[in-house]
């Protein structure tokens, strides 16, 4: 395609693992191990480790994206794809390989980078404009359109650290929503604020994308990916699994998620490499059947349990956790959370379990997917949406569903109270 | 023609992207207002404190060095010959510190969006120029009260000027770098402030040092160019050989300090 706007090829990142404690080296430690450093060569030959100690994030990774494409870029979390982007954003650079974009490129890893908890609205969108690459002229002429989405028109002149936060996230919003770039980068920006303003978000970012700009668009949600998006590339373990269709990339996506692992009912971390942050960190995952134990296959009609432990760092307020199951096909089966168990409590820091149970006599037989997320709802997000495993719902031949051995298509099989009457004789 | 932008490893690592820099004028600008704008919020007293500060170090200093312990001041009112000095060592302070400082406390822009990061530690050095400008008032006004100064040698304050903001923009690039990669240069900085103070002509006239040993004052760039501002205010001769070779040393820590930065600034998102 010789009218690619985005062009890249043999794109290779590394990094040095522990880049944690590189990044805490103090010049002293740096001292000692500049000294140190021949006297460890004699003890092991040299790049003996070097292997060992580090990763390819990203791995000899090419593609095009056409003028007016708008192209989805999906994978399991660690898969690269927010290497990817903030190469393209030119945060960090590439360890090998090269990128061409033809263009204006506006990237949105983030809402709200930059703003200043002391300025006032306005102040805080002239300053978060400038740092997204508007000029001043260019705010000042969408000034009133970025307001108006926002709808914060009486707090204008309030500094923003009175603002709720609600009203934080929509006046960063608008400001990025107005960036008018030929090349759009986003990042799972939208999945914030309530669910409103993200239905008007997800419709910004259509009239963005049916205006003939070239976005790049990373999210763990399908739907928007499919909604949103005409291709997709599939991110695995640093390189490109498949790029196509949004359709098929996205069926490859779930197959592949779920076809990992022999799953035994139990998933535990090491707390290092958790998912998870600076507040809380995911321990393990477990589903325990009423008959079955820990399992990772269930009678339609047994009860089960999921138990998520977690190590919290940090005081949280109104904090909650999210389970969704999804289905082979990517259609999200349900979604629940803690929230209203949990209320409003601050929660002081040590290791917790939420643990929900699934009544029996309610999933079809299938294969589900479980996904798991935690966060502050509008504020942060505190563990990132993570395709823990999947599990199976069996009919065993027992005839233990309503079905009895018959299997018919649908996301619940309830078992429901059926009442038959004879209300006349004739 | 579309505009073309190549990443590749090292593209940032060979020029100073001086193009670019200008490019970005704006975000340059509206950054160093912001610094402006929140230093001062929430305190009572406000801009005045760029008034304040050095005054009360100038009655300080009056006090210690010019009454008790009587170091002696080119035959100048001591008042007036340490403000003239405290001018632009507080400038310049002020702008290693905060500008030391200013690309850690900015993690969260530097791992979320690209700008040339140079801009960082600029803005918030930057910034200190407008207290100087205020505190510069406060100058003219001990002048006209003591009778001093007011001369040609007036003139050559925008020179000088430049030299301490290449100085301190230098020295600033250099240790906000140094500071994303080695954390102790926080602790370290302001010992190395305090201490390059008396290893300035601030509270002390260059005359006080043996003249065949006065080159080796002048290779602190400071030395040579807070003398010029005595110089200037106080109309003095002017010492060109001191002046000539800070303002060199100046010039050198400048590009010495961008060159640092540019050289590791690709790394900053990494391990900031």
């Amino acid at each position: 395609m010789s009218d690619a706007v985005i062009r890249v090829e043999g794109l290779a990142k590394h990094y040095a693992i522990g880049a944690h404690k590189q990044q805490r080296e103090t010049f002293r430690e740096m001292l000692t191990r500049q000294l140190t450093t021949p006297l460890r060569r004699m003890h092991s030959p040299p790049g003996a480790n070097a292997a060992a100690h580090s990763i390819w994030a990203l791995r000899d990774v090419s593609f095009q994206v056409g003028q007016g494409e708008v192209v989805g870029i999906i994978g399991r979390n660690g898969a690269g794809k927010s290497t990817l982007l903030k190469i393209l954003s030119r945060i960090t650079e590439p360890t090998a390989g090269r990128v061409e974009l033809r263009g204006r490129v506006a990237s949105l890893l983030e809402v709200g980078t930059g703003f200043h908890s002391e300025l006032t609205g306005r102040e805080n969108i002239f300053l978060n404009g400038a740092i997204l690459g508007m000029s001043r002229r260019e705010i000042a002429l969408k000034f009133d359109a970025i307001v108006a989405f926002a709808e914060v028109e009486r707090f204008l002149d309030t500094p923003v650290k009175h603002y709720s936060s609600g009203m934080y996230v929509r006046l960063a919003f608008a400001v990025a929503a107005h960036l008018e770039p030929e090349i759009l980068v986003v990042d799972e920006v939208l999945a914030v604020g309530d669910a409103q303003f993200q239905r008007k978000c997800l419709g910004r970012m259509e009239s963005v994308a049916r205006s003939g700009r070239t976005v790049l668009f990373v999210s763990h949600n399908m739907g928007a990916v499919r909604g949103l998006c005409s291709s997709a590339i599939l991110l695995d373990a640093g390189s490109i699994a498949m790029q196509g269709t949004v359709d098929d990339t996205i069926a490859a996506y779930l197959t592949d998620v779920f076809a990992a692992d022999a799953d035994t009912g139990c998933w535990q971390w090491a707390e290092a490499d958790a998912p998870g942050g600076n507040e809380v960190r995911l321990l393990s995952v477990t589903l325990e059947g009423e008959r079955s134990g820990i399992s990772s296959g269930f009678a339609p009609d047994e009860r089960f349990s999921l138990c998520l432990t977690y190590r919290q760092t940090k005081r949280l307020t109104s904090m909650r956790f999210v389970v969704q199951l999804l289905m082979p096909t990517g259609e999200i089966a349900f979604t629940s959370t803690d929230q209203t168990t949990r209320g409003q409590h601050v929660f002081e820091p040590g290791t917790y379990n939420t643990r929900v149970t699934v009544p029996g006599g309610l999933l079809n037989t299938s294969r589900y997917l479980l996904r798991v997320w935690a966060g502050v709802p509008g504020i942060q997000r505190l563990v990132e949406p993570i395709e823990v495993g999947a599990f199976d719902v069996i009919d065993a031949g027992n005839q233990n569903s309503c079905f009895g051995n018959e299997h018919w298509p649908g996301v619940v099989c309830p078992m429901l109270d059926w009442t038959v009457t004879r209300s006349s004789s004739n | 023609m579309a505009r073309l932008t190549i990443i590749e490893p090292d593209s940032s690592a060979s020029t100073w992207q001086l193009r670019e820099l200008w490019a970005y004028r704006e975000l340059l600008w509206v950054l160093t207002l912001r610094d402006i704008k929140v230093r001062y919020k929430q305190t009572a007293l406000g801009i005045l404190w760029a008034v304040i500060q050095p005054v009360l170090a100038m009655g300080l200093f009056s006090v210690i060095f010019g009454q008790l312990a009587k170091i002696p001041s080119d035959g100048h009112p001591y008042p007036v010959f340490v403000y003239a000095a405290l001018l632009p060592w507080t400038f310049f302070a002020n702008a290693v510190s905060n500008s030391s400082n200013s690309l850690v406390g900015s993690a969260q822009l530097v791992s979320k969006v690209y700008f040339p990061r140079l801009i960082i530690p600029l803005s918030s050095a930057g910034a200190g120029l407008i207290d100087f400008a205020i505190s510069a008032v406060i100058l003219l006004l001990l002048m006209l009260y003591y009778g001093v100064g007011w001369g040609l040698h007036l003139l050559a304050a925008p020179l000088l000027v430049l030299g301490v903001v290449l100085t301190a923009l230098g020295i600033g690039t250099l240790l906000s770098a140094l500071n994303v990669a080695y954390r102790d240069f926080r602790y370290v900085v302001p010992f190395l402030i305090q201490l390059w103070m008396y290893a300035t002509p601030v509270v002390y006239p260059a005359s006080l040092i043996p003249e065949h040993w006065r080159w080796a004052l002048y290779l602190n760039p400071m030395a040579g160019l807070i003398e010029g501002f005595r110089s200037a205010f106080l109309n003095q001769p002017f010492d060109p050989l001191g002046l000539s070779l800070s303002l060199g040393v100046a010039a050198a820590a400048f590009v010495g300090g961008v060159r640092y930065f540019k050289k590791v600034e690709r790394r900053f998102a990494d391990i900031i």
